[in-house]
Parts: C-alpha cells; sequence; structure tokens
C-alpha cells in the first residue's frame, strides 16, 4: 500500500512539475495544483496510513490516526485553494494588461506554432446566433 | 504615574502622529495643516518641560521599556544635558520653519503633505536624540534618512529634486548602514545597548581589539550624515528643496545628526590618535573645502550650502581635537549655526520668493527695496564671518584657542593655525559676497519680479533669531551660558572644565586671527573676479558628484550582469532553476547518506478497490499533462484527481480532509471554469523539443525523488508528537475530534496566520478584478456560439430548494465540528458552495438583490472575531488565543459544549465564506463587464418574450 501511495505522490508530482515549466498560464495553475495535491498528500503520509482509524475520541477506538499532519494539511488544503485562485486571477490580470497569456507575455514564443483548429463538429450549431455569458444576466429575462 | 515616568517618548512620537494629523487637516483648509504642525510642535514642547529642570541638577532621565530583550533592543528614551539642547533646537527651530513655510509655500504646494514630511522628520530627528537604546537610534536615524529624501524630494516635477532626494539617500542610507555595523560591534562589545552603559565604558572600549572598526564604522555614518569630505557633495544637491526644507535640514537637523552622534559618542570613543586624525582630518578638509567653494558659488543656496559644509568642518574637527575644552566650544559653535544659518537660509528663501532668482550676478541692491530683510540678512551673514559682538565671534575665538593649543602637540601642527586663518578668511569673504552682491551695488537688472519686503511672518521667525545671535554675542553670560553647561555635562558625562565666554580675552594670538581673518577676507572679496577666473580654469571640473556617479554606475552594471547571468527575464527560465537546483539538492542529500534507502516497518497489503482507485488517479494525472493543450478537457481530468485524493483521505481515517478537499474541489473547479472563459482557449503547439526534453527529464527526476523519499519515510518507524494531543484534547480542548481541537485551539494562531493569508488572498484577487475587462469569446473553440439559455429553469428552481438545506448542513458540521469531522473550514466552504450556486444559477443581479451582505465585511468580521477570542483571553491574564470551555445542558438538546474556541471558529468559518464568495463573485462580475458593450442577447430575448 506504501507503494501505491508513493508512486501516486510521485506520478503527481511528475505531472506537476511537467506543467509548472510550461510557458502558457493555464497549465502552469494546473500544474501548480497537482503540485499542491501531491505536496499534501506527502505531507499527510507522514503521519503514516492508518485504516479505519480517525482521530475522534472514543473510548471503544483501538487507535488513531495521526491527528497533526490532518490539521496541517486542513488548513494547507484552504490556502492551496487560496493560491491557485489568486494564481488563476493574475493569470486573467496577465492576459488583460499583456493581450496574451504566456508567462513570460510574448504572443508567440519561438519554439511554439499556433494551434490548429480542430474539425467543426456540427455545423448545424452554428444557427444560434446570441451570445451569453456564464452568469451575467438575471433570470426575470428569460421568464415567458 | 507621573509625567516623567513616560513623556519622552511622547515628545518623540507625537510629531508622527501630527504627520497624519497635518496631512489630514489640508482636506479642511490649506493653512490648517501649517498650524496643526505649529501646534503639535508647541504641544510637544510642553511634553517636555516638565523634565527640563532634571539635566539643569545634573540628573540625566531614562524611560525604558523591554521591546526585544533578546536582541537587546528596548524601547529607551534618555535626556541628559546634549539631549536637552538637541531636542529644544529641533524644537524651537522647527516651530519658526514652520512658521515661514506657510507664507513661503505657493498655491501649487499641497500643504498637507509638506507639514507631513516635515512632521514624520522631526520627530525622527527627536527619536535620535532622545534615544536611550543604540539600536533605537539606529532605526530613528534611517528614518531621518527617509524623511529627508521625501522632503528633498517635495517637487517631485523637478528633475534635480528627484537626483538630489535619491544622491542623499543613497549616501546617507550606506552610512546608516556602515552605523548600524558599528553600533552592533559596540553592544556586543560593552554587553549592553544602553547609552549609559556604553558611555561608561570608554575606557574598555579604546583598548578593545575591535575598537578601529567600530571607529571607523561609526565615523562612516557620520561623516555622511554630516556631509563631511569625502561625502560633502550631496549637500549642494540637496538644495533643490523648497528653502524651509533646507533652512531646517541644514541648520538644525540633519546635517546636526551626525555631529550630534560625535558629541554623544565623545567620552566612549574620544582621545585616541586615530580619532584624532580621522576626525580632525575630515574636519579640517571638510572646513577649507567647504570655505573655498563657497566664494564660487552664484546660487545663494549653493554658498549657504558650502559654508555649511565648511561650519560642519570646523565642528568636526574641534570634536577632533579631542579635548574637552574643544568639545565646549564645537557644542558653542553648533548652538550659533543653527541660529545664524536658519536665518541665513531664510533670508535666501525670502529673496527667492520676493525676486524669483537667487543668481547673485543678477541680484543687487536690494537695500532699497527690502531694507529690513537686508539688516537681518547684515547681523547674520556677520555672525556667520565671525564679527566681535555676534555668537559666531565667541565660538570662532574658542576654536581659534583650540587650534593654537593644538598647534604645540608636534611637529606638523604649526601649519594648523595657517590653515584654519585661511579657511577664516575665506568665510569672511563669502559672507561679504552674500550681502554686498545682493544688497548693494546699484540697481538690480531683468529680475523676474520687482522686489519687495515679504509679508511680515515670513520676517518674524528671522527676527527672532537674528536677536538671539546679538544676545549671545554681547551678553553670552546670561543668555546661552546655562545651557551650553549643561549640554557640555552632558557631552562630557561629568563636570565641564573651565571656560570664559567673555568678548574680551585681551590681545592675544585667536583675536590676531580673527582681525587677519577680517581684514585679508575683505581683500579677498575685492579680488574674487579674477580668482573666479582661476577657479573656473583649475577646479570647475573637478566635482566628487563625477566620482559618485561613477561608482553608482559601475556598481549597477555589475549587479545587473550577474542577475542578468541567471535570469534573462524569463519566468520558465527562472522555474528551470529553481525546480533544477532542488532537484540536484534533493539528489545530493539522498547520495550523501549511507543508511539504506528504506526502512523495514512493515507495508499494509494492498486491497483491490484502493488499487483501482490509484490507478485510475495515476491515469487522470497523465491524461492532465498529455491534454493540457485542451483546456477543459484538461480541467475535468483534474476533477477526477481531487475525487479520488478525497476518496483516499476517507480510506486513511481522515474524515476531516475529506470533507475539506471535497468542497474545496467543488470551489476550484468553478473557480478554473470561470476563469478559463477569459483565457486564450487554444495552446499553441510547443516544437521546441530541447525545452520539452529537458522539462520532461527534470519533471522525472522529482517524482522518481518524491516517490523514494515517501517510501523512506513510510517503511520508517517514528515516534509521532501526537500523543499529547490525542491525551489533552477532551481535557484541555474539550472536544473528541483532534483535528479541530489542534486548529482552533492548540494551534490556534496558526489558523488564524492562515485565515489571514486567505483573506488577503480574497482581498487581492477582488483588487486585481477591479475594473478589469477582457475580451470575452462568443464561441466555443469548435466555433460553437454558447447556448443562450443563461439561468435553465430547472436548475434554478433546484438550487433555490437546495440552499436552505445546504446552510442547514454547513451549520450542522459547524456544530459538529469539535466533536466529530467538521468544523469551521469545512462549513465555511459548504456554505460558499451553497451562495456560489445560487449566483451561478440565477445570476449576479438576481443574487446581489437578495443577498445584499458584503463580503468585506464578512472577512473583517471573521478576523476581528479570531483575533478577538485571542484578546480576550489576554485580557484575562492567559496567553493569546487561551481556549476555555464548559458544558451546559440545553432544553430538548440535551448536553451541549460551549468553547471559547467555537467563537475563534466563527472567525475562521466567516472568513473562509467571505474570502471564497469574494473572489468567485468578482470574477463572475468581469463576465458582465466584459459584455457589457455587445450585450446583443438581450434584446433579442426581449423579443421573445413579447
Amino acid at each position: 500500500m506504501e507503494l501505491l501511495i508513493a508512486l501516486v505522490i510521485g506520478v503527481m508530482t511528475t505531472a506537476g512539475v511537467y506543467l509548472t515549466l510550461r510557458a502558457r498560464t493555464f497549465p502552469v495553475v494546473l500544474g501548480l495544483t497537482l503540485l499542491a495535491y501531491a505536496v499534501n498528500v506527502f505531507l499527510f503520509t507522514m503521519g503514516r496510513l492508518t485504516i479505519g482509524q480517525p482521530a475522534v475520541i472514543d473510548a471503544a477506538a483501538a487507535g488513531y490516526g495521526d491527528p497533526l499532519p490532518q490539521a496541517l494539511v486542513l488548513t494547507a488544503i484552504v490556502i492551496a485553494f487560496g493560491m491557485t485562485a489568486f494564481l488563476i486571477v493574475l493569470a486573467l490580470k496577465a492576459r488583460g494588461e499583456l493581450g496574451n497569456d504566456h508567462v513570460d507575455g510574448l504572443h508567440l514564443a519561438p519554439d511554439e506554432v499556433p494551434y490548429e483548429k480542430p474539425e467543426q463538429i456540427k455545423p448545424s450549431q452554428q444557427t444560434q446566433v446570441t451570445e451569453t455569458t456564464m452568469n451575467s444576466q438575471s433570470n426575470q429575462e428569460v421568464k415567458p | 504615574m507621573s509625567l516623567l515616568a513616560f513623556n519622552l517618548p511622547i515628545v518623540a512620537l507625537l510629531p508622527f502622529a501630527g504627520a497624519a494629523l497635518a496631512a489630514w487637516a489640508s482636506k479642511i483648509n490649506r493653512v490648517a495643516s501649517a498650524w496643526t504642525a505649529a501646534a503639535i510642535t508647541i504641544l510637544a514642547l510642553a511634553f517636555l518641560a516638565p523634565s527640563m529642570h532634571l539635566p539643569f541638577q545634573g540628573e540625566t532621565l531614562v524611560q525604558s521599556w523591554a521591546w526585544m530583550p533578546a536582541i537587546g533592543l528596548d524601547f529607551a528614551f534618555r535626556l541628559d544635558g546634549l539631549a536637552l539642547l538637541f531636542a529644544l533646537l529641533i524644537l524651537v527651530i522647527g516651530l519658526l520653519i514652520i512658521i515661514y513655510a506657510r507664507y513661503y509655500l505657493s498655491n501649487k504646494d499641497s500643504m498637507g503633505r509638506f507639514y507631513a514630511y516635515m512632521m514624520m522628520f522631526m520627530g525622527s530627528m527627536l527619536g535620535i536624540v532622545l534615544s536611550e537604546n543604540l539600536i533605537q537610534l539606529v532605526v530613528f536615524w534611517e528614518l531621518t534618512s527617509l524623511s529627508s529624501f521625501l522632503l528633498i524630494s517635495y517637487w517631485q516635477h523637478r528633475k534635480d529634486a528627484r537626483h538630489g532626494a535619491r544622491m542623499a539617500l543613497a549616501i546617507t542610507g550606506a552610512g546608516g548602514l556602515a552605523l548600524l555595523g558599528g553600533v552592533l560591534i559596540l553592544g556586543n562589545i560593552v554587553g549592553s545597548y544602553n547609552l549609559t552603559d556604553v558611555l561608561a565604558a570608554g575606557d574598555m572600549i579604546r583598548a578593545h581589539e575591535l575598537y578601529v572598526p567600530i571607529l571607523v564604522l561609526i565615523l562612516l555614518g557620520v561623516f555622511t550624515k554630516s556631509a563631511q569630505f569625502p561625502f560633502h557633495f550631496w549637500l549642494p544637491h540637496a538644495m533643490a528643496a523648497p528653502t524651509p526644507v533646507s533652512a531646517y535640514l541644514h541648520s538644525a537637523t540633519m546635517v546636526k545628526a551626525g555631529i550630534f552622534l560625535l558629541a554623544r559618542f565623545f567620552p566612549a570613543l574620544s582621545g585616541t590618535p586615530e580619532w584624532m586624525w580621522l576626525v580632525g582630518g575630515a574636519g579640517l578638509i571638510t572646513f577649507m573645502i567647504g570655505a573655498y567653494t563657497a566664494l564660487f558659488k552664484h546660487d545663494l543656496k549653493g554658498l549657504l550650502a558650502y559654508s555649511t559644509i565648511s561650519h560642519l568642518g570646523l565642528i568636526t574637527l574641534l570634536f577632533g581635537f579631542g579635548t574637552q575644552l574643544a568639545a565646549v566650544a564645537a557644542l558653542f559653535h553648533i548652538i550659533n549655526h543653527a541660529t545664524f544659518k536658519a536665518s541665513l537660509f531664510m533670508v535666501a528663501g525670502i529673496i527667492d520668493h520676493e525676486t524669483g532668482s537667487r543668481d547673485m550676478r543678477k541680484l543687487s541692491g536690494l537695500m532699497k527695496y527690502m531694507p529690513h530683510t537686508a539688516i537681518l540678512a547684515m547681523v547674520a551673514a556677520a555672525a556667520m564671518a565671525g564679527v566681535p559682538l555676534l555668537n559666531g565671534f565667541l565660538s570662532k575665538e574658542m576654536f581659534f584657542e583650540q587650534a593654537v593649543f593644538a598647534a604645540e602637540t608636534n611637529a606638523w601642527a604649526w601649519l594648523l593655525p595657517v590653515l584654519v586663518t585661511i579657511a577664516a578668511i575665506f568665510s569672511v569673504a563669502y559672507s561679504l559676497r552674500f550681502i554686498h552682491d545682493v544688497f548693494f551695488g546699484g540697481e538690480p537688472k531683468d529680475l523676474p519680479k520687482t522686489p519687495h519686503e515679504p509679508p511680515r511672518f515670513m520676517k518674524i521667525p528671522v527676527d527672532l533669531l537674528v536677536v538671539i545671535c546679538l544676545a549671545v554675542g554681547i551678553i553670552p553670560m546670561f543668555t546661552v551660558a546655562p545651557i551650553l553647561a549643561v549640554a557640555a555635562a552632558g557631552t562630557l558625562q561629568g563636570v565641564p572644565p573651565e571656560y570664559s565666554l567673555s568678548i574680551w580675552h585681551g590681545f592675544n594670538l585667536p583675536l590676531m586671527m580673527s582681525i587677519l581673518a577680517l581684514i585679508l577676507g575683505v581683500g579677498v572679496y575685492f579680488i574674487r573676479h579674477k580668482l573666479f577666473a582661476i577657479h573656473a580654469k583649475l577646479f570647475e571640473r573637478l566635482d566628487a558628484r563625477v566620482v559618485y556617479h561613477a561608482i553608482l554606475n559601475n556598481t549597477l552594471a555589475f549587479a545587473l550582469k550577474i542577475t542578468r547571468g541567471f535570469d534573462k527575464g524569463s519566468l520558465q527560465n527562472a522555474a528551470v532553476w529553481i525546480i533544477g537546483a532542488s532537484v540536484i539538492a534533493g539528489a545530493i542529500g539522498f547520495m550523501s547518506s549511507s543508511a539504506s534507502l528504506f526502512g523495514s516497518r512493515e507495508m499494509l497489503p494492498v486491497d483491490p478497490v484502493t488499487l483501482v482507485a490509484a490507478v485510475a488517479l495515476m491515469i487522470a494525472t497523465v491524461m492532465t499533462v498529455v491534454w493540457h493543450a485542451q483546456r477543459l478537457v484538461s480541467l475535468i481530468t483534474l476533477g477526477v484527481i481531487g475525487l479520488v485524493i478525497a476518496l483516499g483521505f476517507v480510506k486513511f481515517s481522515a474524515p476531516d480532509l475529506a470533507l475539506t478537499q471535497l468542497s474545496v474541489e467543488i470551489v476550484t473547479i468553478v473557480l478554473l471554469l470561470l476563469a478559463l472563459y477569459f483565457l486564450p482557449q487554444k495552446t499553441p503547439k510547443e516544437i521546441g523539443r530541447f525545452r520539452i526534453g529537458r522539462d520532461a527529464v527534470i519533471a522525472l527526476l522529482s517524482g522518481i525523488g518524491a516517490t523514494l523519499l515517501t517510501l523512506a519515510v513510510l517503511t520508517r518507524d517514528f515516534a509521532p508528537i501526537s500523543e499529547y494531543f490525542l491525551e489533552n484534547s477532551v481535557p484541555g480542548g474539550g472536544g473528541t475530534n483532534v483535528v479541530n481541537v489542534i486548529l482552533v485551539d492548540f494551534r490556534g494562531i496558526d489558523t488564524l496566520g492562515e485565515i489571514v493569508v486567505l483573506a488577503l488572498a480574497g482581498l487581492g484577487i477582488y483588487a486585481m478584478l477591479q475594473g478589469m475587462k477582457l475580451p470575452a469569446p462568443n464561441k466555443d473553440i469548435y466555433g460553437r456560439f454558447w447556448d443562450t439559455d443563461n439561468h435553465p429553469v430547472i436548475m434554478q428552481t433546484l438550487t433555490r430548494l437546495l440552499l436552505p438545506l445546504m446552510l442547514l448542513v454547513a451549520v450542522f458540521i459547524f456544530l459538529r465540528g469539535h466533536n466529530l469531522p467538521g468544523g469551521g473550514f469545512i462549513a465555511g466552504l459548504i456554505a460558499a458552495v451553497a451562495i456560489i450556486v445560487q449566483y451561478l444559477s440565477n445570476g449576479i443581479a438576481w443574487t446581489g438583490e437578495r443577498l445584499k451582505t458584503d463580503m468585506h465585511w464578512v472577512i473583517g468580521f471573521g478576523l476581528l472575531i479570531g483575533t478577538g477570542t485571542g484578546i480576550v483571553s489576554m485580557m484575562i491574564g492567559f496567553p493569546f488565543l487561551t481556549s476555555s470551555f464548559t458544558y451546559i445542558t440545553w432544553p430538548v438538546v440535551g448536553k451541549f459544549e460551549v468553547a471559547s474556541a467555537i467563537a475563534f471558529d466563527i472567525g475562521v468559518f466567516l472568513v473562509v465564506v467571505g474570502a471564497t464568495v469574494l473572489s468567485l463573485v468578482q470574477l463572475g462580475r468581469l463576465s458582465n463587464a466584459s459584455h457589457a458593450p455587445h450585450q446583443n442577447s438581450i434584446p433579442a430575448k426581449k423579443q421573445e418574450a413579447k
């Protein structure tokens, strides 16, 4: 079991580092999120793996998992969320200021080629002519 | 408590409060800030007054509070004769300058800013002179550098002002660093940073092997601040400041701070050959260079600047003599210089103000237009030249006497009286030039303004100072003698030697030198035009500023070269360096350990369900990388990873973590989805094989390292420190859920820090998105338009029904948190999800109308409650954030535990809700803002509705 968990951490770290080193902001945010997962799980396992023994005091309990790493990781998860949120908004800000999403502010780096458009799936869907946002208008307008 | 127990810190800190007040007062009315500043200064004087008699009684008042005892830093203030003299100079001359500046500043200048800076500077100066603790003194010393930077660059639109300010900051800031070093060594060898101990340990310090480094470092601080050679060149450039600033900084304060430090450390450091050569040498050179250069400056303020440098050199030279009498003479000259130089600067300001020019080649014959000012200028300039019956004469006589006395010390010292007489000749000449060029010599030509007398209150401060010059010069025994005596006693930390302040000492060598200087000085003035020509040929190009700029530019270029060597201006590059370095560091760690990689702890067996989940997670991770160019898809796989991790937490006995991970996962994905909308939908394809390969190798090595490290740890046994928490959770914290008790009780202060971070992240996101507009695509990557149905009715109906249920769950999770999995973090996330779902399904406008609470307030209240519970426990005498609990029995519910930690948990809850909702809603608003110009969907729908 320990080997399995160590492998999981390793795979997440590899993926996280690789994505963190990419040039566009979105993969970087994904990469850092993955790294945060890896770090959280790593910290959590420092209390060793225990199955079915939550750290809730109970006279009938046979033993307890280590509560200290759990408490640390709990806040770490929330902080990681705060960091991810901040990062992604920073990415948006950079996009707004620089006009692109390259981490160095380049429109197209020397080692990149423009993304090829995938084939359009169903031309029939083009009939809709309006654009909307995810959550911009209030619902009054939709009411019949 | 008597006022004498705490008045000194008030004197020093009051101006800082005054700075804020003056800045605020300028909103009411321009003049209000001047009055505020004056009132604060008078108030500071009033606070100083009750303790003024103590130095006269030979007592030193020390007021001290422990601050950081571990590093020897006390919050300690001291009032002895020296401190009193300087405090009075700072406050009284400061008051006069405040009155003067109110008339000097034009309508275009911001009064509030001026007086705020002025007050900050005054407070920093008072802090220096009143400090008992040396580290605290250095702190105030740095504050004077900073606030003088603000003052010198007051006219920010002027390039010379910005340059002058930067130069002053660079020089005095570097000196301050050296001073800090000197003070740290000094305090270390004395064993105390308190002046009382340091001053008493003079013999020990002088005998110590580190004496010379200490002396050099402290003198670097002194010389840079007091514009001593070779650091004198910043002072003339600081003349770009408004004249009241120059009058204050270069008469009684800023440059006198260095001199003050010489006087302060006089008992501890003086009396050695090193002291004599370094201090005396720098003083003599500065004295001569300043006097000589002043004559050749055509700008009134330039002349005064070099004259200031020269007089500072004179004072430094006196301290350099190292005798007690010389120190008394130095103190006397400090007082005299402050009075006549402040008045001369103010006169220069008046002339500039009323004629529009400070160029002595243009100015002339102003006697006719401003006789009152002219008389003031003449008296002050005569005092500067050392004319009998004025204060400058008395201290100059004492100075000559010391020079003559020192001449007998060694074979070459006979040069000393000669050199100082030459410098004195030049100071007579430039003083004469200041008067004769400006006020006499025929009608002025092409002045920008017709000259006339200034407003009355611009002259009154000068009047007062000139009266002091006269009074001290004519009846020294009845005016300056008492304060000089206590200042001398404070400087020498003992009984001052016998000295005579009388005007007539008989016909002796010093008097001869004075007369010689006066006669030859007049002579030099009359051949000045020839000297100007010679000077222009020889020395015009000789400028220390050139050296300064060369050093500065070379340092910057060198730093830039090193930085550029590592940082190519690319984040990708920097990230490779960082991660690559940590991989190497990790590898070295593995290599250097001789222990076997894995321990012998028995592993748990693998069960099929976990295996499937783990494999799913790994596949999802790999897919995230493979599909990262298709952003939406990679987000889905990321969600899978998060969910499997939550399941893992369930499996491995961490229900709290599972709940947290689950709710965070939802919020994160929603957030990334919202953001994704504004990022380019396409990731360009990478073709750089080298970069991909290199990154893959680094990533793989990191992964292998992480795996090995985890295995190395997990295969070993360990002795956890968690036993304490498990044992004390119920008796100490009153809760059975140990994780929650740790969070809100045992490690409460960590949690407080973490919610502060979260709050800052939320506020930072809000600030960044404020007013931002981004291009929003109207089609997806396949060219399809978005769905028109923003808020599907089924989803609306369902989420509205769900809201109370979700909030109920949040409350339930919150309340049970102390005893069963749950708590503020998780409840906060659930409540946040409940609210966000409303925004998502019903739109911001609809939800905003119904939920009017501003999330800023929620965050604020959360932090307030969190900190408040800590402070309450402090107030009743326990350490910060100590919790207490009791059990009460409620009807129906039964026995229920109430812990103060619950209040803290409410704080956590509020911050989590506030920060999360604030970020997401602000992001949602962005889409409204970005769509505002082309809302073609709305008319279409309205038509439909009809």
